[in-house]
């Protein structure tokens, strides 16, 4: 399966792009991260990494499709 | 009313927003930069906010809701900045309203607390020789 993936703040700086088309066999959100950290060790490095799909926090548990809007959440620090 | 403005933040303008004639209690947080970061014991050029737009209008959208269902809340509107932000402009400007202070005052807690903890906006402090994504690291 072929996944859009947004990227911000550090997670983009580690990826490298805030946007990136991500080839994976993983069914889930939790197996998904598990495949991007063993790609980007750095992500390991975080205080926290949590995916949103279309636009609400996912379970790891959710289970993919094609057409879902995916981003990776750094730890946020807004306010 | 939710706004992510690139723009210096019209407090006035939030204020007015978050007016309703059935609530005497309206209470304003206002988040300032400041020029110091005391932990790296470093001056704060400027930040720069990021946010992932869609996702943190939506995020606000359910905070609010859920302080809706523990508060009389009667109007609220909350403004925050993308882009650069100099220390001593405000960054976030949140103001909530309810008939009484003591409401007012737990639910604009809430929301702030909230907002920070799970809203998908970040920034990045920019010092004379560097800079550091906040709170992204142990």
């Amino acid at each position: 399966m072929q996944v859009k993936i947004k990227t911000f703040g550090v997670a983009r700086d580690i990826l490298g792009s805030s946007e990136v088309n991500w080839s994976t066999a993983s069914k889930t959100i939790g197996e998904l991260k598990t495949e991007l950290q063993a790609r980007h060790p750095a992500l390991k490095n975080l205080n926290s990494l949590f995916v949103a799909v279309n636009h609400a926090y996912a379970p790891d548990d959710h289970v993919l499709t094609e057409t879902d809007e995916v981003a990776l959440i750094p730890p946020v620090s807004g306010g | 009313m939710i706004q992510l403005t690139p723009l210096p933040i019209d407090t006035a303008a939030i204020l007015a927003q978050a007016t309703h004639v059935e609530a005497g209690g309206l209470v304003v947080f206002v988040g300032n930069v400041r020029n110091h970061n005391a932990r790296l014991g470093k001056h704060v050029l400027r930040l720069e906010y990021e946010a992932y737009e869609a996702m943190a209008l939506k995020e606000i959208e359910r905070i609010v809701e859920e302080a809706h269902a523990r508060w009389p809340i009667k109007a609220w509107a909350v403004s925050h900045r993308t882009g650069t932000v100099l220390p001593g402009e405000a960054a976030v400007v949140l103001a909530v309203t309810t008939p009484h202070r003591k409401e007012s005052f737990e639910a604009c807690q809430f929301i702030i607390d909230q907002l920070k903890a799970r809203v998908p906006i970040w920034k990045k402090e920019v010092f004379a020789d560097g800079d550091e994504w906040v709170s992204a690291h142990p």
